[in-house]
């Protein structure tokens, strides 16, 4: 099948606005034949994730659309790198890691992207409308900026989100078109326990499940609070999108597509209906923790990128208090500003808390190098900890891991998930 | 045999690699050596590189086209990948690593359902037109253990 594009679509492959741009293009125009899309779009946004250093080739791909005069056409911000460019030292790996990936970064701001370095970059003021047309990479930021914004974007890996930047085209195919939004499977959630589904705990885990029950297919959620806030949601796509490949979901009376399930549903049925149960959320609850150690050695939180109002919640916790191992909390540096604007960034760092911005412990080597059992509040931390760190993980509220770093051992109360 | 669309094309023998669950490339495959590295994956530590392997859907982070990438750099990537539903994550590492000029490999989006007879390990090759195929040309193929 062949890609219909414009004459100024064609012109970038023809070298007009330059060798990085015709290179971006080359590779969009690929990934739409590859993708059977039968045109482009016009984007207003891009959110990069290839900023972050898996491995040279990530630099030397980087450099080439440097090299080649490479611009982005739309305001782009950046996922996380692999340092922490405020607190060098926070980041342990050898000088070969540090110089490629800083050089990864510098790449990409070179490009003209925007220095968020952070996976929640709609936390940070990268807030696409309803309806519009984006291509954002970072599994949790494209799962939040379609449900929960309403924009429109697929699921875009390092490279094509930069290319798709450069040269501001997307496929044209997949969520970026309205028919494909359409939810298929409805979730009844109203038998969730009131408490249990006003709690944070559980929207990593509801999100758990859903990636692994639903997978590809979107799902329309109902029987949610109505209050359910912006950190339950982001809570949610990021674990629904680690576990399954979840690029879009409504809560129904919650999210923008979805005011009415018939909303989500575009007026068709769907093809089938799951009630959630106890019985079956708790596999996934059982998912993100890989030990029943009863010492731990470290906690890290904020997977997506903790928000102003997540470290509201996390302050009054630690407060004149003492940490007894490592408590590692992400961010992005402008929550970070927000936080110093308060005061808050010393009443953390004096209870022992670690605030690391620009970064993540998963995806860099921040962690003690000892290893062993790391407990987290977030379920995308949960997911990957293990394979990328090493550390066993366990999974608890905010309140536990905070408990559970006070004294060293795990505190988890189950209760709240009696069901 | 079947016939699937290629996605980036290229030729290529290999051991068949059915993965026993879905696999996120980021967090699932180590991109210097190319193996399995999630310890919860059923297949941890097996090795992807030089298979022919099948990947029934996408799952997981949006990095894995990094991922892909490396392993590609590194000399540690499959020989093939055969893909039950065509993404832009997976392919387009292999896209761009063609562009930066490490050897390519063949992706083609296939009826994996239609490709009976090739259990794990079975040698098969991937033809320049998206032909999936045993590589003795019988329909047969004998179990590698």
């Amino acid at each position: 099948m062949t890609v219909h594009l414009t004459s100024d679509e064609r012109a970038f492959l023809a070298g007009v606005h330059g060798d990085a741009a015709a290179l971006a293009m080359r590779i969009v125009v690929d990934a739409a034949r590859l993708l059977g899309a039968p045109s482009l779009v016009e984007i207003t946004s891009a959110h990069v994730d290839g900023c972050l250093y898996h491995g040279d080739g990530g630099v030397e791909f980087a450099e080439r659309l440097v090299a080649g005069g490479g611009k982005v056409r739309v305001p782009t911000t950046l996922n996380v790198g692999a340092l922490d460019l405020l607190h060098p030292a926070t980041v342990k790996g050898d000088a070969h890691h540090a110089a490629m990936a800083r050089r990864q970064m510098d790449a990409y701001l070179a490009l003209g992207c925007a220095p968020t370095w952070t996976c929640a970059p709609y936390q940070v003021g990268h807030r696409p409308a309803l309806g519009e047309q984006v291509a954002w990479g970072e599994s949790n930021a494209i799962a939040f900026a379609n449900s929960v914004l309403g924009a429109r974007t697929e699921r875009y890996g390092d490279f094509l989100d930069a290319c798709c930047a450069l040269t501001g085209r997307a496929p044209h195919h997949g969520l970026h078109r309205v028919e494909n939004r359409r939810a298929t499977v409805e979730v009844d959630a109203s038998g969730v326990p009131p408490e249990l589904a006003g709690s944070d705990v559980f929207y990593p885990v509801l999100g758990t499940w859903l990636g692994l029950e639903t997978g590809g297919e979107i799902a329309a959620i109902t029987g949610l609070p109505p209050r359910v806030t912006e950190d339950q949601l982001k809570a949610l796509g990021a674990a629904a999108a680690s576990s399954g490949a979840v690029a879009l979901f409504h809560v129904v009376g919650v999210t923008p597509e979805a005011p009415t399930l018939e909303a989500a549903t575009q007026g068709q049925p769907v093809t089938r209906k799951v009630a959630l149960t106890g019985d079956a959320l708790r596999p996934a609850l059982d998912r993100l923790s890989t030990t029943d150690a009863d010492a731990v050695d470290a906690v890290a939180v904020g997977s997506p990128h903790f928000s102003l109002a997540e470290f509201q919640t996390l302050v009054p916790l630690v407060r004149g208090r003492r940490l007894r191992i490592p408590f590692f909390a992400c961010t992005a540096r402008d929550v970070l500003a927000g936080l110093a604007a308060r005061g808050y960034d010393r009443v953390l760092r004096e209870a022992g808390v670690d605030i690391v911005v620009d970064t993540c412990v998963v995806v860099t080597p921040i962690l003690p190098v000892a290893g062993g059992v790391l407990m987290t509040s977030s379920g995308k931390f949960a997911h990957y900890g293990p394979a990328n760190t090493g550390y066993q993980v366990v999974y608890g509220s905010l309140e536990e891991c905070v408990a559970s770093a006070l004294t060293g051992r795990v505190v988890r109360d189950q209760g709240a998930w009696a069901w | 045999m079947v016939t699937g669309r290629v996605l980036v094309p290229g030729e290529a023998v290999g051991p068949l690699l059915r993965l026993r669950a879905p696999i996120s490339f980021w967090g699932g495959v180590d991109p210097r050596t190319g193996r399995v590295a999630d310890p919860r994956h059923p297949d941890h530590g097996r090795s992807l590189a030089g298979t022919v392997l099948v990947v029934p859907s996408a799952v997981g982070s949006s990095s894995s086209s990094a991922i892909m990438l490396e392993l590609m750099r590194n000399g540690v990537a499959p020989a093939a990948v055969l893909m039950g539903k065509a993404d832009a994550i997976l392919a387009l590492g292999v896209v761009v690593g063609r562009e930066l000029g490490y050897p390519a490999l063949p992706v083609v989006e296939a009826p994996l359902a239609e490709l009976r007879g090739t259990e794990d390990g079975a040698r098969v090759r991937v033809g320049p037109g998206g032909e999936v195929a045993p590589e003795d040309g019988s329909d047969h193929i004998p179990r590698h253990d």
